[in-house]
């Protein structure tokens, strides 16, 4: 075993920085109360959920009235879905999103099928990017929501927000988006990109697990999802959980702060791989936008292997990366973003992700490409697919 | 989630490799599954002396590929026969529930190899190759 350890898997989750750790900590302990007590112990758990809720309307460019905490991204995406489908649902029962969302998008706009919604699931191009005119072309009168997300968790595609927001507006027609990916790894604006929703988690961005938020601009049509209490302005039932809504706040105004500079050495590190990847290695595409992605984000196909064996592989080398192939996910196809971007079933077994974050350098891509390029010849060597010229 | 042995196979997999002029081979799975397997045999006197093995699939396919193609080295054709997907995990400290299905893969291939081979020599195969070719994908499926 190699005593290197090299973490290329920051779309999947990241650690909490200690700075973040600091400021929840006393949240757990002196300050415990209960933000809806009246006694100053109360109160000041109150104050630190406002304060977390103003850093995350400063990082939006959002009012602090249209932040809401929830439980994660994945609660965000299904309030913002369901919510404003149940919502609106007098006007009309169709949907438009896209093939490629993440589950909880996804899944949710299933279950709205089956409960006589009806959807549009928009699709990609091979670049993995959807076009603005699609969406334009799918809005119908009876159309009450576009959800499309503002990049995509595999292949890290960046769409075309602002334009679609424009379209939406236009037509009078709610618009969610979720930027989990995003938020800390691009700047972003409500206000500019014209979204009525924004979901987003924090630690995707270095802060905790468990703690999302979900932006709704004001006047928004959207019904609660959790029943209960008054918490969130009785909008989100549940006792909030303060240490981690305050680390989500911690979180996203670090994360925002020099969030260019963060950007480019992301990019940097990303630019490098691909193209080391293309020129050393034979038979292999990079899968989504060369351009329009995640700066942090390189998404390869190697023909003629599968992914779970390559990630093993990396594995023992000290290197934590991810695959969209059918043996990582527990299903018997691989993922439906690489399946939607035209890939054969072949082709996207053999996917892997590498996704940079903070503590990377290019020492970590040197590496991989020193551990990557051995580690495919061998597993092809082994494939009956592999036929050497 | 893998047994050492699983993970010694993987990373140090046995008979890898081809066999020119084999007496046997067959191949099962297809790449849509994610996994298929090829195999060679060398039979001598009616006893598999040498087999080896090429694989596309996750770490389990190919332990499993491994570890089947050790079992049979050395025994005759009936005795090859009788190992079935459960040897083969058996022998691999187990598989993780989700990956039981890709036992399946070794063995069948293993019979496909062996039908070809008694085609070869005249004698009557189990089954029509290619039969068993399709049953990794609904079996997946049935196991869910
Ligand atoms: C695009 C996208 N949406 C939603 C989620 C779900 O977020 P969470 O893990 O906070 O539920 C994720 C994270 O896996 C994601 O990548």
């Amino acid at each position: 075993m190699d005593s290197r350890f090299i973490y290329l898997d920051h779309s999947a989750t990241t650690n909490v920085k200690p700075e973040v750790l600091e400021e929840m900590i006393p949240y757990f302990k002196s300050n415990f109360g209960n933000p809806s007590s009246i006694y100053s112990l109360g109160r000041k758990s109150k104050q630190a959920i406002e304060e977390a809720r103003e850093r995350v309307a400063k990082a939006l460019n959002s009012k602090k009235e249209e932040i809401y905490f929830t439980g994660s991204g994945t609660e965000a995406d299904n309030w913002a879905v369901k919510g404003a489908a149940y919502a609106n649902s007098n006007k009309g029962k169709h949907i438009i999103t896209t093939a490629i969302e993440h589950h909880a998008v996804l899944h949710a706009c299933q279950y709205l099928e089956s409960e006589g919604y009806e959807l549009t699931y928009l699709p990609v191009g091979p670049d993995g990017v959807v076009a603005a005119q699609q969406v334009s072309k799918a809005i119908r009168p009876d159309t009450i929501l576009v959800s499309i997300m503002y990049a995509n968790n595999e292949i890290g595609t960046i769409q075309p927000i602002k334009e679609i927001g424009g379209i939406t507006r236009e037509k009078g027609v709610l618009f969610h988006t979720d930027a989990v990916q995003a938020v800390g790894n691009t700047s972003i604006d409500v206000e500019d990109l014209n979204v009525d929703m924004l979901s987003l988690s924090a630690h995707k961005f270095y802060g905790p697990k468990g703690v999302g938020a979900l932006y709704i601009r004001k006047g928004t049509k959207i019904t609660n999802f959790i029943h209960g209490g008054a918490q969130e302005r009785k909008r989100r039932a549940s006792t909030e959980n303060v240490p981690g809504i305050v680390g989500l706040g911690k979180a996203i105004e670090l994360a925002t702060h020099n969030i260019d500079g963060y950007s480019e050495k992301l990019r940097n590190l990303r630019d490098n791989l691909i193209d080391q990847v293309m020129e050393k290695i034979p038979n292999v595409r990079l899968n989504g936008h060369r351009k329009k992605r995640l700066p942090g984000n390189a998404n390869f196909s190697f023909e003629f292997i599968e992914g779970e064996s390559l990630l093993l592989m990396l594995d023992m080398k000290g290197i934590a990366a991810s695959s969209g192939s059918a043996c990582t996910s527990g299903s018997l196809d691989p993922s439906h973003v690489l399946l939607a971007i035209g890939l054969p079933h072949e082709i996207a077994h053999g996917s892997l992700r590498v996704t940079f974050g903070e503590e990377n350098t290019g020492e970590d891509v040197k590496y991989l490409m020193e551990a990557l390029s051995p580690i495919v010849e061998r597993l092809r060597e082994m494939s009956p697919l592999y036929v050497k010229d | 989630m893998y047994s050492d042995k699983v993970m010694d196979h993987f990373m140090n997999p046995r008979n890898v490799g081809e066999i020119k002029d084999a007496d046997g081979e067959g191949q099962v799975g297809n790449p849509k599954c994610g996994d298929i397997m090829k195999v060679f045999l060398k039979v001598e006197d009616g006893i598999i002396v040498d087999a080896k093995f090429k694989t596309f699939g996750c770490a389990a396919a190919v332990a499993t590929s491994s570890m089947s193609t050790e079992l049979i080295i050395g025994k005759n054709i009936d005795e090859a026969l009788k190992i079935t997907n459960k040897t083969v995990a058996e022998a691999l400290d187990g598989l993780p529930k989700p990956k039981m299905h890709c036992s399946n893969l070794a063995e069948e291939a293993i019979k496909e190899a062996i039908d070809d081979y008694k085609k070869k020599h005249g004698m009557e195969p189990e089954k029509e190759q290619g039969e068993r070719c399709s049953r990794r994908c609904d079996d997946i499926l049935n196991d869910e």
